[in-house]
């Protein structure tokens, strides 16, 4: 698979960073991205928290695809089908050959989130831009208000493949004791103390804690103070010598809404090299409202309810 | 503030002006609306800009965004009071600079009374929840509510 796509478009070599990564065909720099903006075959997607940041000013050329408003289905919790999916990627002038390079805010947590999503779709080129928009600002790089005008593509109708990387609910409640749970929230919505992110809204999770035998690993611990992410050496002390992890085994990651599961996900998969990476993207505001599942509370993972 | 909230009754102040241009937009258009409320919201004055402590926060948005009410007393009539809004919100957080615009352009030198009468679901009636989302527009309406609540407490008007 990535051999195919290292014929076409080059992965990026200008951070030796990079070639530490088990992946490292999935991850670009700004470097490369401002060098690349006219290159064919390469797009740029920008994918936010903030609704309204790609329309304040956006890289030259990239387009924006919005979580909530076109990844997402407008009425069953749920992402797009095969057929919304087609029609999003061509109304963006995307092919299903091209290499997406997909960058936002607030550390590229929507924009892994995206690369999901375009994943669940089997798009096969996709990498991250280290850093987002974070590091492209602090460099003093050009944006821009002006839209591109894409041309639509013919982009097929995919069923979306939710089997390897997307956990639901009970294959989450029969992992517990049995296949490591990743729990990426701050460490006050691990312990119960809060059911949302500090200094962000309140979204309806009527209980607070998290899936016994979940282990707490902050998503930002994979993140440097820049939005770019930790070296490898860095990224496996934590998950594989402090939280004892393997590549070769099923690890299932969750949040609140599953964007910054999305993130380790990303890590776990494409930077570490893990075999079966699940984000859980129900997370907390599912797991808090229903009626009758384990919950542990406190900073301990907790033990599996006796059967 | 009732509950019976009359949805046909224009809105107060400038608000119904702000509506009805965003009823009129194409769906293509309406971020581009947004966005300019967003660049048009005022810097803060001196006073406020050197004190931010002096402002409120508002959790109940994603990003941060911080606002303070001042009232002019009437002495005839706690009602006719006059309201002004500042607000301080980051360049990075776009979508809620756009809504506090939306409430500074539409509240600002505007009646104690008419401040009070903004239904508490006006950021529903601005034709703007496909385009921007229930859950984000949920943010104008935690601004709204510490709006009022603040007009409250420094008008010494009943709400």
């Amino acid at each position: 698979m990535t051999d195919s796509t290292a014929a076409r478009i080059p992965a990026d070599t200008l951070d030796p960073k990079f070639q530490e990564y088990a992946r490292p065909d999935r991850i670009v720099s700004t470097q490369w991205v401002a060098d690349n903006l006219d290159t064919p075959g390469v797009v740029i997607v920008e994918s936010d928290e903030d609704v309204l940041l790609y329309e304040a000013g956006h890289i030259p050329g990239a387009v924006k695809i919005d979580w909530h408003t076109e990844l997402n289905d407008p009425v069953t919790r749920d992402y797009v089908d095969g057929e919304g999916f087609a029609q999003l990627m061509s109304a963006k002038g995307i092919s299903r050959e091209d290499t997406l390079v997909v960058y936002g805010d607030k550390s590229n947590w929507w924009a892994a989130y995206a690369m999901w999503v375009f994943t669940l779709f089997g798009h096969e080129d996709v990498r991250l831009m280290d850093g987002g928009r974070q590091k492209w600002e602090a460099e003093g790089r050009e944006y821009t208000r002006e839209k591109p005008t894409p041309t639509a593509t013919d982009y097929p109708v995919v069923s979306r493949d939710d089997s390897r990387i997307r956990a639901f609910l009970p294959e989450v409640r029969d992992a517990i004791g049995e296949i490591p749970l990743i729990d990426v929230r701050s460490t006050e919505e691990f312990t119960g103390e809060r059911t949302h992110m500090p200094a962000y809204p309140e979204e309806g999770a009527l209980r607070g804690g998290h899936i016994p035998t979940a282990q707490s690993v902050p998503w930002a611990k994979a993140a440097n103070d820049d939005g770019t992410f930790r070296s490898a050496d860095e990224l496996k002390k934590l998950y594989l010598d402090d939280l004892g992890l393997t590549p070769g085994g099923d690890i299932i990651a969750y949040c609140r809404i599953g964007e910054r599961s999305s993130h380790t996900w990303f890590v776990l998969e494409h930077l570490l090299g893990f075999d079966s990476v699940k984000n859980y993207d129900g997370s907390w505001t599912e797991w808090g409202n229903v009626v009758r599942v384990p919950i542990a509370t406190g900073t301990e993972p907790g033990e599996a309810p006796s059967a | 503030m009732s509950d019976a909230v009359n949805e046909d009754a224009p809105l107060p102040g400038g608000l119904q002006e702000i509506a009805d241009d965003f009823a009129a937009a194409a769906e293509n258009e309406l971020l581009e609306i947004l966005l300019e409320f967003s660049d048009e919201l005022p810097e803060l004055p001196e006073r406020y800009a050197d004190h931010p402590e002096l402002l409120e926060p508002v959790p109940e948005c994603q990003s941060p965004i911080f606002l303070v009410v001042e009232v002019e007393p009437d002495a005839a009539d706690l009602k006719a009071g006059t309201v002004h809004l500042f607000f301080s919100a980051p360049k990075e957080a776009p979508t809620t600079r756009g809504f506090a615009g939306i409430l500074q352009e539409g509240l600002d030198g505007r009646t104690v009374g008419e401040v009070l009468a903004v239904p508490a679901d006006f950021p529903l009636r601005l034709s703007l929840t496909k385009a921007v989302s229930p859950l984000r527009l949920n943010g104008m309406s935690g601004m709204l509510a510490r709006i009022q609540r603040q007009v409250v407490e420094k008008s010494g008007s009943p709400a």
